[in-house]
């Protein structure tokens, strides 16, 4: 324990960064809580002098909008889908990376790559890889062209080439190039920490398990996965948080219209709601979006621990 | 079930490329164990009993050599169908399952004619489990067990399936004194009952001799001396295994044989026939000494230890390899500390002579 007399140099040492987190963190957090309760509130208006009623109108106005459901509906949906299968895929992969002798560090270079790179430059050629279904050619004679490798890839293999995310696509193929790719973008971080558990794991349960005669898929199911299920709540946990955050993806394929052109907003997520409530001086209604989105990740985090209690088993 | 060791050779490539000097874990490792012995692997560590072990349990494969059960040629055959059951040094439990589970584990991977039914499993791992006297525990975690109580789950987990053979690694190494005193007759009270012939490694040469019907004592690879714990002790080959075997260990002296007389300094403590003249190292059981006032070797006396039944009398001779000289003598015998020096004979049949190059053992005749 730190002598009392000496007590007052720690808070000194620790007074810049509590400067700073009440500043930019903790002030911001009660004012967004200020703001979501006073409806209407307007960033121009308050200069004016205006005053605000204290209520919850900010909430049920934006509980309305079709646009804030949408949104709602897009981030869950991506994160229903995105977070079992990246984690499923990142334990196989992990699994499969710990059992393998050579090329073991490359690959762990390669799998780890996009985590260090632009998630908006990876967005831009995932745009290009999915790219273009196009007409060019007039009175009849359509040349439908793509350039990218994704379609010359299905064509290759005599297929269609589908409308991705251009002018005129689908909605399930907007999905689809979003999932791709959050699960691709995803994979590192969850690769990364499962196989940190993997190596931590005593190599003697393998070696008991071999003496045993045990079958390798009883091995991964009853041995690897109990074992690693700290870690797989941990990646489930903080991949269903990153998920509901979602946005940054979106603008990398779709650019800041959040979707493909002629349809603008189609894949807007809660944050994209946010930022699209900004600019137009509706700082009520982003912060009672925001709490929102900070009531549904609590919820659905505490299920998560909820859950984990059960499962992780020591 | 016999278990033949043949030629039995491990080497381990260095890791150092360059140093090139592979490292020879077990060379040329020969031994039968007759059918529901308890064999102790025994030796300072680096010295190939566990990867002995490791080799006869098939998660180690030998560079030469061939290993038998009975009259099957095994060596080839893979871990799980050799029907072993290995305990490992920390237990190797699976953290997550039950007593139960643990136990049942083995059994639910049988497969084809082997499989057993639900019922059939859960009576087979209660049988195991009252064998080592856990039934109490069944539905426990194993973080919710002590070291004796896990030990015992990991012993039922190898013999819920009735292997052939048990090994066992390093059994006792993580119990606490009293506990390991208690768990090696367990050890050997299961192993008696089952008659399942059972290997078991060890640095403990008490641990070993206290227990096994048989030891072997290894050095750096190299089998030094098998045979019953009491022979071995009584008639070691070298010097190594004669300062290997015993608490308090055995007192080495420097010394000389000169006209069939073993000189210890210039005191001639024994008449011997059958050895030329030549340097030797004297090995002097600590029970080998009798206090005796004329006896011929004098020794400066330091200390005197009581412990009840014996005392144990240290003193220092400068001929002596170790810093001190220390033997156990019946309590009955007084022995005075203020004299400052104290006078031995010497027991012919706990007094070694072994060569000062190889350390081997030098046989001689009492006169």
């Amino acid at each position: 324990m730190v002598d009392s007399k000496q007590q007052w140099k720690a808070w000194l040492y620790l007074l810049p960064a509590i400067v700073l987190l009440l500043v930019f963190t903790v002030w911001p957090i009660i004012n967004t809580v200020r703001m979501a309760f006073m409806e209407g509130y307007n960033g121009l208006a308050i200069v004016g002098g205006a005053s605000f009623k204290f209520g919850i109108g900010n909430f049920t106005k934006v509980i309305s909008f079709t646009s804030f459901k949408t949104s709602l509906y897009n981030t869950m949906l991506l994160c229903v889908l995105t977070v079992p299968i990246s984690t499923f895929l990142a334990l196989l992969i992990a699994v499969a990376l710990n059992s393998i002798k050579v090329f073991k560090k490359t690959l762990q270079t390669i799998f780890f790559l996009p985590y260090v790179t632009n998630s908006i430059a990876i967005g831009m050629v995932f745009a290009a890889m999915f790219n273009i279904v196009g007409n060019m050619g007039t009175d009849g004679h359509d040349i439908i062209i793509t350039a990218g490798i994704i379609n010359n890839f299905i064509q290759l293999f005599g297929g269609e080439p589908i409308n991705w995310i251009n002018a005129g696509s689908s909605y399930w193929a907007n999905m689809t190039v979003m999932v791709v790719y959050i699960v691709w973008n995803a994979l590192p971080f969850k690769i990364l920490v499962l196989l940190g558990g993997l190596q931590s794991v005593n190599k003697q349960y393998y070696d008991a398990a071999k003496v045993d005669g045990t079958p390798k898929s009883r091995v991964f199911t009853r041995i690897t996965v109990p074992l690693l299920s700290p870690m797989l709540a941990y990646v489930i946990i903080t991949g269903f948080i990153g998920g509901f955050k979602e946005y940054s993806s979106i603008v990398g394929i779709f650019g800041e219209d959040m979707g493909p052109a002629g349809a603008p907003r189609r894949l807007n997520t809660i944050v994209g709601y946010i930022y699209d409530a900004l600019p137009k001086m509706n700082y009520g209604q982003a912060s009672a979006a925001a709490l929102i989105l900070f009531a549904i990740i609590f919820v659905v985090t505490m299920i998560n621990l909820q859950i984990s209690k059960k499962r992780v088993h020591y | 079930m016999k278990v033949v060791l043949q030629n039995l050779t491990k080497v381990f490539p260095n890791r150092d490329k360059k140093a090139g000097n592979d490292v020879v874990a077990v060379s040329d490792f020969n031994l039968e164990i007759p059918d529901g012995k308890l064999i102790g692997l025994l030796g300072p560590s680096g010295c190939g009993k566990s990867t002995t072990l490791y080799m006869i349990s098939g998660l180690q494969k030998p560079t030469g050599g061939r290993i038998f059960f009975g009259d099957d040629d095994v060596t080839e055959i893979s871990t799980e169908n050799r029907g072993i059951g290995l305990v490992f040094q920390n237990y190797a439990l699976y953290p997550h399952m039950t007593v139960l589970q643990n136990i049942l584990f083995p059994l639910q991977n049988l497969k084809g004619a082997d499989k057993l039914s639900k019922a059939d499993m859960l009576e087979r791992a209660h049988e195991a489990a009252k064998l080592v006297q856990i039934d109490e525990l069944m539905e426990r975690k194993p973080s919710e067990l002590s070291g004796g109580q896990q030990q015992r789950v990991a012993i039922a987990r190898a013999l819920v399936k009735m292997p052939r053979v048990l090994l066992l690694d390093e059994p006792l190494s993580n119990l606490d004194a009293r506990l390991r005193l208690q768990t090696r007759e367990e050890i050997r009270r299961i192993q008696k009952e089952t008659g399942i012939t059972t290997v078991f490694v060890t640095h403990d040469q008490e641990e070993a001799m206290s227990i096994s019907d048989m030891i072997v004592v290894m050095k750096l690879g190299v089998v030094q001396q098998t045979g019953k714990p009491q022979d071995v002790y009584d008639d070691p080959v070298n010097l190594f295994v004669a300062k290997f075997l015993g608490t308090p260990p055995i007192n080495v002296l420097a010394g000389k044989v000169e006209g069939g007389k073993v000189y210890i300094g210039d005191e001639a403590v024994l008449e011997i026939s059958g050895v030329e003249d030549r340097e030797v190292y004297i090995g002097i059981r600590p029970e080998g000494f009798e206090l005796d006032d004329n006896g011929p070797l004098s020794c400066e006396l330091s200390n005197v230890e009581v412990m009840g039944r014996d005392v144990s009398v240290v003193s220092k001779n400068p001929a002596s390899v170790n810093p001190v000289i220390r033997s156990i003598i019946d309590a009955d015998n007084k022995v005075d500390l203020s004299a400052g020096v104290v006078k031995y004979r010497v027991k012919p049949h706990k007094f070694f002579l072994f060569d000062r190059e190889t350390e081997e053992r030098i046989r001689y005749e009492v006169k």
